[in-house]
């Protein structure tokens, strides 16, 4: 864990990116990290990504693209078109979380 | 004055296409857990976007016969991993209970039941095929098939269709 600076501000991030302290993200700053994986950010990609953080601040843990579709209520195929090909390691990259760790 | 600057953090990669890799997985088993592993290596390669395709054959069918899917079962008998003496396991019930037993497990976990696992498999642009010969040897039509099998296809056209692919057989 290092601090390294994203958009002019300083937070602390593991060896790949992925933020690790949940308090330093805002929606702000998910513009740039979206930006940085060449996402640019809707209103529907921030709900999922608002549902990702919720959850974590309730269960402890990343939720998997299982979860975000039974619990969240987002459509597998939305997520996929959100966040392609890798839409749940890139939704917690967005939402400053660590990636989630479950198999399904 | 001296200002010590902030290095930027790094951007994970997440090489989208996954560098043109593909998945074949074969599914020949109609147990409840011989179903599970392709399904879910299946399913992780998806997330991972991989292009996936998974091949129904022979036992496997029942994966997605739609009138066995929902009712897979598991059985300790000849299985040593369970730590069961078969001559119980073997008895009239036990069956049931094992399957009841496994199923609970699954779920406690929260990992799907199979018909669930099929749509979320698809839903994530994973492919199904069945096989023609299992489909001629037990006498059933795309009809008896969870509809999201994309086709019916010969051992060849699987030959095909797996070409520069990693293929995984369960």
């Amino acid at each position: 864990m290092t601090v390294a600076a994203v958009a002019g501000r300083e937070v602390h991030v593991d060896e790949e990116g992925f933020l690790t302290q949940y308090d330093e993200w805002d929606e702000e700053l998910a513009k740039t990290l979206a930006a940085n994986i060449g996402i640019e950010l809707t209103e529907a990609h921030m709900k999922a990504v608002r549902f990702l953080r919720a959850d974590f601040k309730q269960t402890g843990e990343t939720p998997t693209l299982r979860r975000c579709t039974n619990v969240g209520g987002f459509p597998t195929k939305d997520l996929f078109q959100l966040f392609p090909a890798k839409p749940a390691k890139k939704m917690a990259y967005v939402a400053g979380l660590p990636k989630p760790v479950g198999c399904v | 004055m001296t200002q010590t600057m902030t290095a930027p953090a790094p951007v994970p990669t997440f090489e989208t296409e996954s560098g043109g890799r593909k998945l074949c997985i074969i599914c020949s088993k109609g147990s409840l857990d011989m179903a599970y592993p392709g399904l879910i290596l299946a399913n992780a390669a998806l997330g991972e976007g991989i292009e996936t395709h998974i091949f129904f054959t022979f036992w496997g069918f029942d994966i997605i016969t739609k009138k066995t899917m929902a009712d897979l079962k598991f059985t300790a008998v000849g299985n040593p991993a369970t730590h069961m003496p078969n001559m119980v396991m073997g008895l009239p019930g036990m069956t049931a209970l094992a399957t009841h037993m496994m199923k609970k497990q699954m779920d406690g976990i929260d990992v799907p039941a199979v018909p669930e696992f099929l749509e979320l498999i698809t839903d994530a642009g994973g492919h199904l095929w069945a096989c023609r010969l299992s489909a001629d040897m037990m006498h059933l039509g795309a009809a008896d098939l969870y509809d999201r099998v994309e086709g019916i296809i010969s051992a060849t056209d699987f030959i095909e269709l797996s070409a520069g692919a990693q293929i995984i057989f369960v």
